[in-house]
């Protein structure tokens, strides 16, 4: 990185990113809430959409609109084709060797069911564990539940540190002959910790088990290479990486999906049906079942598009500034406690303010144009871990400004000042 | 404060969060006891009371909310103590329809404060869970009332 003379290098990488312009793409965030401009820190939760996606949207379905993989004409094609580069570009996101291994679903949750459902049903005996950690969101914790309650394999959790670091130890502990398949997020979606996923999975193989890696709180906030991780599985979902709702993607390693059975059954995952026996069509089609979210997909490749062009790390080191001086300043409000101080993080910083509970934060941040996310962020085992009912969390994406961090302080400072 | 935030947190809602009536306190001999919890947020409530000859004779409340939750069940525990089991229903009902519509059944009083809460939506369930709460231990319900 080119560093402007005078200028602290800090300010020169945040530069780098232009996020002026940045945000001039993201029409959502020009608007006032109850009189104030919106300051939107809830990307945790969903990113904002860039004009480039919702314009490949409503292209598509102003011109190419048809169903994919059947019919010969033209806009069958059309539609065909554009969902199909979209798993390409899926595919070179995630360095992915094949596209046959980019299966795509409604999001993250359906991408860890389909696992659980599909691999995991077919291959957990009783006795068999499932690793999964304290940390986790909920759709990587019940889906391993049900499946734990259908086949007898018994569900083993990765305690947290104080901090919400990931225990080294506690993993080591865990893992063993009989464990099957560990499931863990790359990054928390309510501590904001990066897990060391990496050295994570080259442990679990060398006791014989696949891993899952929830991606969601990932994927649009560092680079992801599934070949260089490592990993069996990886699920993401579109709408958190500025892309639609409704659509998302698993990837899988293909010698795995190979010798799963489809998770549904429908349309345009078969070869052959008759009423004696049908047989299947090869992955990645044989888990879509039905007419999948062709839209989304398209406007998923568009979201790819937009990241790549500015760049994974750009955006991830842009992300970091904003954490970092936002630590800063709420870390100097007296009574404010940070839940998730692990060294590595994402931008999401999830706080309790003493004396006032976390949804009379949220209302009063609301009131000044301030989104951020109040409750337990589908995370209860969390919560109950840290001994708080709920949080409050602010989430920052590539187009949040020092100026929206300084409007946050301000507004916990209205929210002391109201409960005085 | 602005004014908008005035009509939520009115001087009343403050009070009765900062120092709540009946809190932490279950009456000795209560004889309904009912759990809240709204799994949206994570308040929970555990309203206990005495019932003599259909009177509420004593009532407390535990657990932990935000200010809106905690106010409205400080506030009710207040109201409802001396009340008939009738007259703890037409309480009720007044505050439901005090926080979803338009004006409620009859004079409020002190509950009057509440009306704020109609303009935020999302904070309705907050400021209705002691009372749904309170109906349950009424009826004697097991297990959890939930505001879903």
């Amino acid at each position: 990185m080119t560093t402007a003379a005078g200028k602290r290098h800090s300010a020169a990488r945040v530069d780098a990113l232009d996020v002026q312009r940045v945000r001039a793409d993201f029409p959502a965030l020009h608007q006032t809430v109850h009189g104030q401009p919106l300051v939107y820190l809830d990307n945790a939760a969903t990113t904002q959409k860039p004009r480039q996606v919702i314009e490949t949207l409503d292209r598509y379905y102003r011109s190419d609109n048809a169903n994919v993989h059947r019919g010969v004409h033209a806009l069958s094609e059309r539609a065909t084709a554009a969902y199909e580069t979209a798993r390409e570009k899926v595919r070179k996101f995630l360095n992915a060797p094949s596209v046959q291994e980019i299966v795509f679903v409604r999001g993250t949750t359906e991408g860890i069911n389909l696992v659980a459902q599909s691999w995991g049903r077919t291959n957990l005996r009783p006795d068999d564990e499932v690793v999964i950690t304290e940390t986790e969101h909920h759709s990587n914790i019940v889906p391993w539940q049900m499946l734990c309650g259908q086949t007898g394999a018994q569900l083993r959790i990765v305690p947290v540190e104080n901090n919400g670091v990931l225990s080294a130890e506690g993993y080591a502990q865990i893992l063993g002959r009989r464990t099957r398949l560990v499931a863990v997020s790359h990054c928390s979606n309510a501590l904001g910790t990066i897990n060391p996923v990496k050295r994570m999975i080259s442990q679990a193989h060398e006791v014989g088990a696949l891993v899952l890696v929830d991606g969601a709180q990932a994927v649009a906030h560092l680079p992801v290479d599934v070949r260089d991780l490592d990993c069996d599985f990886y699920a993401f979902s579109g709408h958190k990486l500025y892309g639609p709702t409704g659509i998302g993607v698993l990837y899988a390693k293909r010698a795995l999906l190979q010798e799963m059975p489809p998770y549904q059954g429908g349309g345009e995952m078969v070869k052959h049906v008759s009423f004696d026996r049908t047989s299947y069509l090869d992955p990645p089609l044989r888990f879509e079942a039905g007419t999948p979210d062709i839209a989304g997909a398209i406007g998923l490749g568009a979201a790819i598009d937009y990241v790549d062009a500015l760049g994974s790390e750009a955006i991830g080191r842009h992300e970091q500034e904003l954490l970092m001086l936002a630590t800063a300043a709420i870390s100097r409000i007296p009574g404010l406690r940070i839940i998730g101080t692990a060294p590595e993080k994402t931008g999401i910083l999830s706080f309790v303010l003493d004396g006032v509970h976390a949804h009379d934060v949220g209302t009063i941040l609301d009131m000044q144009g301030v989104a951020v996310r109040v409750g337990h962020h589908c995370a209860m085992p969390v919560m109950q871990r840290y001994c708080v009912p709920a949080t409050a969390r602010a989430s920052f994406a590539l187009y949040n400004t020092r100026e929206e961090v300084d409007a946050l302080v301000a507004g916990i400072y209205r929210a002391k000042e109201v409960f005085g | 404060m602005t004014a908008d935030l005035r009509s939520l947190y009115e001087e009343v809602i403050l009070d009765h969060n900062r120092n709540p009536r009946n809190f932490q306190y279950a009456p000795p001999g209560a004889n309904h006891v009912a759990h809240g919890y709204n799994p949206l947020c994570g308040d929970e409530f555990t309203v206990s009371l005495r019932l003599e000859n259909g009177v509420v004779t004593d009532i407390g409340f535990e657990g932990a909310g935000c200010a809106i939750s905690t106010a409205s069940a400080s506030l009710m525990t207040e109201i409802v103590k001396g009340k008939t089991v009738e007259e703890a229903r037409a309480l009720f009902e007044s505050v439901h329809g005090l926080l979803t519509s338009e004006g409620s059944g009859g004079p409020m009083g002190k509950l009057q404060v509440l009306a704020g809460v109609r303009e935020y939506p999302a904070r309705v369930k907050c400021a209705t869970l002691a009372w749904h709460t309170l109906q349950a231990a009424l009826r004697k319900e097991q297990g959890t009332v939930s505001t879903e």
